[in-house]
């Protein structure tokens, strides 16, 4: 810092700052990004806040309707399903669940795709077409279908989905990541830190990394709200998580039994999830333009 | 005295690439030899393609030479080992706003070089981008701003800097006025001169602005299609130039400037 400072109150915004002043700007990103975050509150803290276990089953209580209603029951909130279970107990632990895995989910395919991005746009030749390739007849297919094949060969189950989900976001991340390496790698910026001798993995962690942010913002939005649905759509045709599991595509296709008796069953983990995905497609529209807007004045 | 960099019989040849869809015709850079003292001026002149920038480019080993040394203080210096040069021949782009990283702060931007070279601590690095900072003529509070938040003239200044934080022996500089406004202009080649004096830097310039060269170069390199035209003292050359090139572009930037 400077001996003497002539400007006592200005301070030096982050980076960080900078995205958060930008990404203010925007009404609707900052309701996104409070739902979003509820979301992940729900994530972090479910089991606390979850009043009942949610494979619990109350054999007095089947189909308790919503506290509103006037047969309803302050006991269950949102009632419960044809197991007698509690359904906000169920939606906390569902949320948690698709959530929880579809963040897991993008950041493992974040992490590989990008690695294998990364070293596809600093080699040249067969190596980068190789690396860049691997995973390309992938895409041509929807991840949807990826995942119920892969499914097919490994069996059903969750674990087999979330492995299905994950190497079918991959290519997405490893083709933008290559993308933006090899733009990135032809600027002059980036011939004047070579010329300060840095090499390949300082440029691409120093230099490159920083331009970066956006696209994977863009990307991991994109990949999050796919692997939303996607959970929940394998949850849902019986591939992905299992039936007592409390997961928000299973306790619709459970739902769907009941679904003229009890609307609000299959009404609120659909809801759930169409929060979810819109939430997390506002905050990533939002942080994209903040991230640009940063950067351009 | 011994000349500070010493270049002997520098040649580049670009072979014609053999491509089905597009036809690129070989560039030939022929035999160049030219001395340079400490805090002494050579400009590079020469139309569009004449070569210039490539010798630049050759200079500060961001291409490899076909044939002929380099020299530093009779140190040869090898075309691979770029860590050894970058410490005393830097760089000086000719548009600084694409030199700069968008992503990264100016501290991280100056810091680079630091890490890459030095064995300076961060308290240390953290004193000698102040420095130097104060030295182009920013403040240290510049150091929290990013590419976008600066103008021109502090964008060229921060070239400089990046240039200069290495404390190198020579410094290329590929056309580094191009951009800029006259007075801005004025401003850096005035401060490239203080700088130059003060802290005894040999100083490669390469441009096409006449006038420029006139003012502050000692010696001339005046290159056409790759060869080596004329080269000398500025005034000499300027003064009775020996080719014909040389006197055409003498006598077309003289009827630029005076009013007939």
């Amino acid at each position: 810092m400077p001996k003497f400072d002539i400007y006592q109150e200005e301070f030096h915004p982050s980076p960080l700052i900078h995205t958060w002043w930008e990404f203010r700007k925007s009404h609707v990103a900052v309701l996104g990004l409070w739902i979003l975050a509820f979301f992940v509150f729900l994530v972090v803290f479910g089991p606390i806040i979850a009043p009942f276990d949610p494979v619990l089953q109350n054999p007095n209580a089947f189909l308790v309707k919503p506290s509103w209603d006037v047969n309803g029951s302050i006991r269950y909130l949102f009632g419960t399903d044809s197991l007698g279970r509690d359904l906000l107990s169920r939606l906390i632990y569902g949320c948690r669940m698709t959530l929880g895995i579809s963040l897991l989910l993008v950041l493992l395919a974040m992490l590989v795709g990008v690695a294998l991005g990364a070293m596809a746009g600093l080699t040249r030749g067969v190596r980068s077409s190789v690396l860049n390739h691997l995973l390309d007849s992938i895409l041509a297919i929807p991840t949807l279908l990826i995942a119920i094949v892969i499914v097919g060969i490994l069996g059903v189950g969750l674990v087999n989905s979330m492995w299905a989900i994950s190497l079918a976001l991959i290519p997405q991340f490893v083709h933008n990541t290559r993308e933006v390496v090899r733009t990135e790698m032809a600027k002059e910026y980036i011939l004047a830190s070579k010329l300060d001798g840095a090499k390949n993995t300082y440029l691409f962690f120093y230099c490159i990394l920083p331009n970066m942010y956006e696209m994977l913002v863009v990307q991991g939005t994109m990949a999050l709200s796919i692997a939303i649905l996607d959970i929940s759509a394998l949850g849902f045709l019986g591939l992905g998580a299992q039936a007592p599991a409390p997961e928000l595509g299973t306790m619709l296709s459970e739902g769907l039994r009941v679904a003229y008796k009890s609307p609000w069953s299959i009404a609120l983990p659909g809801c759930a999830i169409f929060l979810m995905v819109l939430s997390v497609n506002v905050v990533g529209d939002g942080l994209r333009s903040a991230l640009r807007n940063r950067l351009q004045r | 005295m011994t000349a500070l960099l010493k270049v002997e019989n520098l040649e580049y040849y670009q072979k014609p690439t053999m491509s089905l869809f597009k036809k690129q015709s070989g560039f030939k850079l022929s035999k160049i030899n030219f001395e340079l003292n400490t805090g002494e001026t050579l400009a590079i002149l020469g139309e569009n393609g004449s070569g210039k920038s490539l010798l630049g480019k050759l200079l500060v080993g961001a291409e490899k030479p076909t044939a002929g040394h380099i020299y530093l203080n009779d140190q040869k210096l090898s075309p691979y080992n770029l860590r050894q040069r970058c410490l005393n021949i830097r760089m000086i782009f000719q548009h600084s706003n694409e030199s700069l990283n968008p992503g990264i702060n100016i501290a991280k931007i100056l810091e680079g070089p630091l890490i890459l070279n030095t064995k300076l601590n961060a308290s240390e690095r953290l004193q000698k981008i102040e420095e130097t900072l104060k030295l182009v003529g920013l403040l240290p509070d510049h150091m929290f701003f990013y590419r976008h938040m600066l103008s021109d003239g502090q964008r060229q200044r921060l070239a400089l800097a990046k240039a200069l934080i290495l404390d190198p022996q020579v410094i290329v500089a590929d056309e580094p006025f191009a951009a800029l406004d006259p007075s801005v202009r004025s401003q850096t080649i005035n401060l490239i001169m203080k700088l130059q004096k003060d802290l005894g830097l040999g100083f490669i310039f390469i441009s096409h602005n006449l006038g420029i060269i006139r003012h502050i170069s000692d010696r001339v390199l005046i290159l056409q299609n790759g060869d080596l035209v004329e080269a000398g003292k500025t005034d000499v050359v300027f003064n009775w130039p020996k080719s014909k090139y040389t006197e055409k572009l003498v006598k077309s930037h003289q009827s630029l400037i005076t009013p007939n």
